[in-house]
């Protein structure tokens, strides 16, 4: 340990030994030595001038984080529901046999460590991997012998990329092999725009104007919930602070949603003009990135092109020639935590502690980020807003439907010929988005990922939009060889993994939730236990604190709703009152095992 | 008074003042809201949501949510009660109470809202999970197996004892109190005298020596249910 | 017109429940006006011989022999009754619910600080049950129609109970006799 400690503290004083960066501080002290020892959490906390145990309260919260020592190279295999059904689990047991060690262990020469993380935001080149910071894509079981060699001999993940992506995934700072899978680009944000034209046309407008442009164009935020961008923007304004912040929503973390890393690779510069516009309207400062771990690999990229802004006076003093336009962006970096794309949460993990999210009265417009006024918008709704000002609120306006205006990107993904991106007016048609895709033999398709609703054909004459079928871009495609219930319990273990426990039902009923749902995939429910699940559901999205638990059970609920013909033919009455869940071979097989016999009263 | 306004609750109207949560507004006109992880000492954080109630159509935390001039809010509706029991099975399912020998018992939060509520057992099914005993302090007990995750401790140390001993660690069902010392409770300067020590809802945070105090029949939930009082004031 | 039986059985518990039963003291004269006893430890009959109206179960199961009982009761009884917190919840027994089954053997027959075992025997005759990994709270196992909480439930709490379902009252505890201890 005492060798570690000017690594430590050299770290900490990088960030001006600032408690509301103790998140980058316990990031880089992992990246540096492989971990965050226990015995430095209190050098951590002296230095950053808190307590140990909240650098420990950090350290547990974020999954990327660890007090355990782990291998030079940690291997994290993408387990979302997409990534299994494209043949994870079989990577997943040739890693474990080439590196003769199971999930959560790391290889004896402390060189690999192997783990299973959640939806990496690459389910359109499933499945994939992150070994470090690199992205690997397109596993196939034969490739990884080759694959675990290399990496022995060379623990240097970034050479597994022989072949580049498309598009700025090639440049020398990404160098990625991760593709954007541009499938259609619609009129707002893919296709060729006129770079700055927005900001350049926004400054020469009062920022009370902007704020009325961007009400008038209808946009509403793209991340899910729908709020009106313009809306936020004025309450952000009008509230009192001396300060105010624009922070970007770059938590991509909805399973099967992957647009913000297309939007955050070949969309970068309107991105960060949209976040300058808002600056400008809202009177802010400072701008955060809050870019989810798993898009570590854009980083430097992302700094280079901010960069970029600065030299040409984009970003930084007075802005265009702006006298008293002062606007400048960082990047914060997430360490694996879903819940850190709820506003409030996203928040807390900015100001340095565990990603809890907190009580929306105030709401973050009025007291966010440090206490102060601040807007918190979706990577594409800034794209969306830079457009609005270059092309006018009547243009966006007459793109999509009445109370949806303007283009939705969707990731699609699962069972169908063309994964990837999908810039489509809102109002189109489930059933066109699935066409587009070359989707056949749809039994199921998860629309906002596993927090949105999993419909029927039933439902596929309905259009994507806030009034109909809402969804930050998430739309997964399951064809009718695929067990409707795998999935839903899929998504119920990735709510239970991915609650942050401060609330009872998201931190208890999710996990009943999950079991009770195992029981009945099982064939050892009874009809009462759908009437279980639907009101301990019920519960949870009723009472739960945040987004999060608001939206967990929706996989139960929406297949309970739209797939009752599945669960009704798995469930069967308990016999003369005897629980079919209860097994009693199961249940002796230990004491079966340690006397050597078998039950003298029950036999299989 | 200047900020005194009306709010409804159950169709009764009462008055409040801005600033206040309806839970205390409630307090006052005689209306109990069943609570958990509030205090009034403590600033009120949200965590358990027995204090769930429909406030102009939306669930909200009552022991959060400020009033505001003509809220109407719903408190004991059939929904909500459910809701709230089966916040309080999930409570009693996700640790493991031993009521039968714990020294809080008669006086412990969430078995007197048990009572209240009639529960006779839970809904749900036992997860019995593995949770330590730190024993570590000359005075002070505690127990993981009891814990509620109200986090009353951690404000109660940070806000009133001018302390850090408690805080948050790990998420989701294996999140838990951790405390500030290198292994256990007696490595913090916890002091029996704090006022942490005290304000443990269930029997997670017990003083050493002192319990089974009153005798069986004369502890704080034995004849009345919780909320009694709060009702008594009722006019 | 014959009196409804009562059958009552002591699973994975201490039999202090049953100890609360017969504390119900003078009433117990009333109670057999009432009902016939049917197997229960307190008449010793081993088999329920026919149909019961009310099955009083205390304990969970913590063995095989639990379940294979609690499964007559529930084939035979037309109400069941978990009475206790062992029933309801586990109780004391399941405190070894979050330790594997070897483990707790070996305490009890190989490493206890009081065990006196040279050879380190472990018990193995098949007239033992065989433990079940985890100590079950009786609803788990079996449809369960009433539970009666408390350690134990006081007479009262079981006069109370029994005598509502045996005048067709419903089974509503008053606040002073709902007690988890």
């Amino acid at each position: 340990m005492s060798e570690l400690v000017p690594t430590i503290r050299e770290i900490c004083k990088k960030y001006g030994n600032d408690r509301a960066r103790l998140m980058d501080m316990v990031r880089e002290v992992q990246e540096s030595i492989g971990h965050v020892p226990r015995e430095a959490f209190g050098l951590i906390a002296s230095e950053a001038k808190t307590h140990r145990v909240e650098v420990e309260s950090v350290v547990s919260f974020y999954s990327f984080l660890s007090d355990k020592k782990k291998g030079e190279v940690v291997i994290r295999l993408c387990d979302d529901i997409i990534d299994r059904f494209q043949g994870a689990d079989a990577i997943g047991d040739a890693l474990i046999k080439e590196l003769g060690i199971g999930f959560g262990e790391t290889t004896a020469d402390g060189t690999i460590t192997l783990e299973k993380t959640a939806c990496i935001g690459m389910s359109d080149q499933a499945p994939a991997m992150m070994a470090n910071d690199t992205v690997v894509t397109n596993l196939a079981p034969e490739k990884i012998p080759g694959l675990v060699k290399q990496l022995r001999e060379n623990p240097e993940p970034q050479a597994l990329v022989t072949e580049m992506g498309d598009g700025n995934n090639a440049d020398p700072l990404v160098q990625s092999m991760v593709c954007n899978n541009i499938c259609e680009a619609g009129p707002v944000i893919l296709s060729d725009y006129r770079k700055d034209g927005g900001l350049r046309k926004a400054l020469t407008q009062t920022p009370e104007e902007v704020i009325e442009d961007i009400k008038t164009s209808q946009l509403r935020g793209r991340g899910g919930a729908g709020f009106l961008t313009g809306l936020k923007w004025e309450l952000t304004r009008q509230a009192p602070g001396p300060d105010k912040f624009v922070l970007c929503n770059a938590d991509e973390g909805e399973p099967g949603t992957f647009k913000d890393r297309v939007l955050l690779t070949e969309r970068v510069d309107l991105v960060l003009e949209g976040m300058t516009v808002a600056a400008y309207a809202i009177g802010a400062e400072t701008g955060i990135i809050y870019l989810r771990g798993e898009y570590s690999y854009l980083r430097a990229f992302l700094e280079d092109k901010m960069n970029q802004r600065r030299v040409a006076g984009l970003l930084g003093n007075n802005i265009l020639g702006n006298e008293g336009f002062n606007f400048d962006v960082r990047i914060q970096m997430g360490a694996g935590a879903y819940v850190c794309g709820e506003e409030t949460s996203l928040i807390s993990s900015c100001e340095g502690t565990r990603g809890d999210p907190t009580d929306r009265t105030p709401f973050p417009v009025v007291k966010g980020y440090m206490v102060s006024p601040t807007a918190v918008n979706n990577v594409e709704s800034y794209c969306c807003a830079a457009r609005i000002m270059d092309k006018g609120p009547g243009w966006f306006s007459s793109i999509g439907t009445e109370r949806s205006a303007g283009t939705k990107l969707l990731s699609v993904c699962g069972d169908c010929a063309r994964p990837g991106i999908y810039e489509v007016p809102f109002g189109t048609k489930l059933r066109e988005v699935l066409r587009l895709a070359g989707a056949e033999d749809v039994a199921c398709v998860c629309v906002g990922g596993p927090s949105g609703q999993m419909v029927g054909p039933a439902q596929f004459e309905l259009g994507i939009s806030y009034e109909e079928l809402s969804t930050g871009g998430s739309v997964m495609v399951f064809s009718n060889q695929r067990d409707i219930l795998e999935v839903a319990d899929a998504f119920m273990e990735f709510f239970v993994d991915e609650s942050c426990g401060y609330c009872v039902p998201c931190r208890v009923g999710n996990v009943l939730l999950k079991n009770r749902l195992e029981r009945v995939r099982k064939g050892e429910g009874s009809p009462a236990d759908l009437d279980y699940l639907q009101r301990l559901g019920e519960s949870v999205k009723f009472t739960s604190r945040c987004g999060l638990g608001q939206t967990s059970p929706n996989p139960v609920l929406s297949t309970l709703k739209n797939f009752r013909p599945v669960y009704n033919a798995l469930v069967k009455d308990n016999g003369h009152g005897l629980n079919k869940s209860f097994n009693i071979m199961k249940a002796v097989e230990d004491a079966s095992a340690i006397a050597g016999r078998r039950s003298e009263i029950f036999h299989a | 008074m200047s900020d005194a306004i009306k709010i409804t609750i159950d169709g009764k109207e009462i008055e409040a003042q801005l600033g206040q949560t309806i839970l205390e507004a409630a307090d006052e006109a005689g209306i109990y809201i069943p609570r958990l992880c509030s205090h009034p000492e403590l600033k009120p954080i949200g965590s358990c949501r027995v204090c769930t109630v429909v406030c102009d159509g939306r669930p909200q935390a009552a022991c959060v949510k400020p009033v505001m001039d003509g809220m109407v809010i719903e408190n004991e509706t059939p929904e909500l009660l459910q809701h709230r029991r089966n916040i309080i099975d999930m409570m009693f399912v996700e640790g493991n109470h031993f009521c039968m020998f714990c020294e809080k018992s008669g006086n412990c939060e969430l078995q007197a809202l048990a009572y209240r509520f009639g529960i006779t057992a839970p809904q749900y099914p036992f997860q019995f999970p593995e949770k330590e005993v730190d024993a570590s302090h000359p005075d002070i007990l505690l127990d993981h197996n009891r814990c509620i995750m109200c986090a009353r401790c951690v404000r109660a140390s940070q806000e009133l004892d001018g302390k850090n001993v408690f805080q948050s660690i790990g998420r989701g069902f294996d999140r838990k109190i951790g405390v500030n010392g290198e292994k256990a409770l007696g490595d913090t300067d916890m002091a029996v005298a704090d006022r942490a020590a005290d304000i443990c809802p269930v029997g997670c945070i017990i003083k050493k020596r002192v319990g089974f105090e009153v005798p069986v029949g004369e502890r704080l939930y034995d004849k009345a249910p919780i909320g009694s009082d709060i009702e008594g004031v009722r006019s | 017109m014959s009196k409804p039986r009562v059958a009552t059985t002591s699973l994975a518990g201490c039999f202090g429940c049953h100890m609360s039963l017969l504390d119900i003291d003078e009433r117990i004269l009333q109670l057999i006006e009432l009902v016939d006893f049917d197997r229960s430890p307190i008449d010793d009959i081993k088999h329920i011989s026919q149909r019961c109206a009310i099955g009083l179960i205390e304990g969970g199961c913590c063995n095989e022999e639990n379940v294979h009982v609690l499964h007559e009761f529930r084939e035979n009884c037309d109400v069941l009754i978990s009475f206790g917190d062992c029933a309801t919840m586990g109780g004391i027994p399941a405190m070894r619910n979050n330790i594997p089954l070897e483990e707790c053997i070996n305490e009890a027959y190989r490493d206890g600080v009081t065990v006196y075992n040279p050879k380190g025997i472990v018990p193995q005759d098949p007239e033992i049950p065989l433990l079940l990994d985890k100590v079950y709270p009786a609803h788990e196992v079996v449809k369960i129609d009433y539970s009666l909480p408390g350690c134990p439930p006081s007479a009262d709490t079981l006069w109370a109970a029994l005598t509502a379902l045996l005048t067709d009252k419903p089974v509503e505890l008053p606040y002073e006799l709902l007690k988890y201890d």
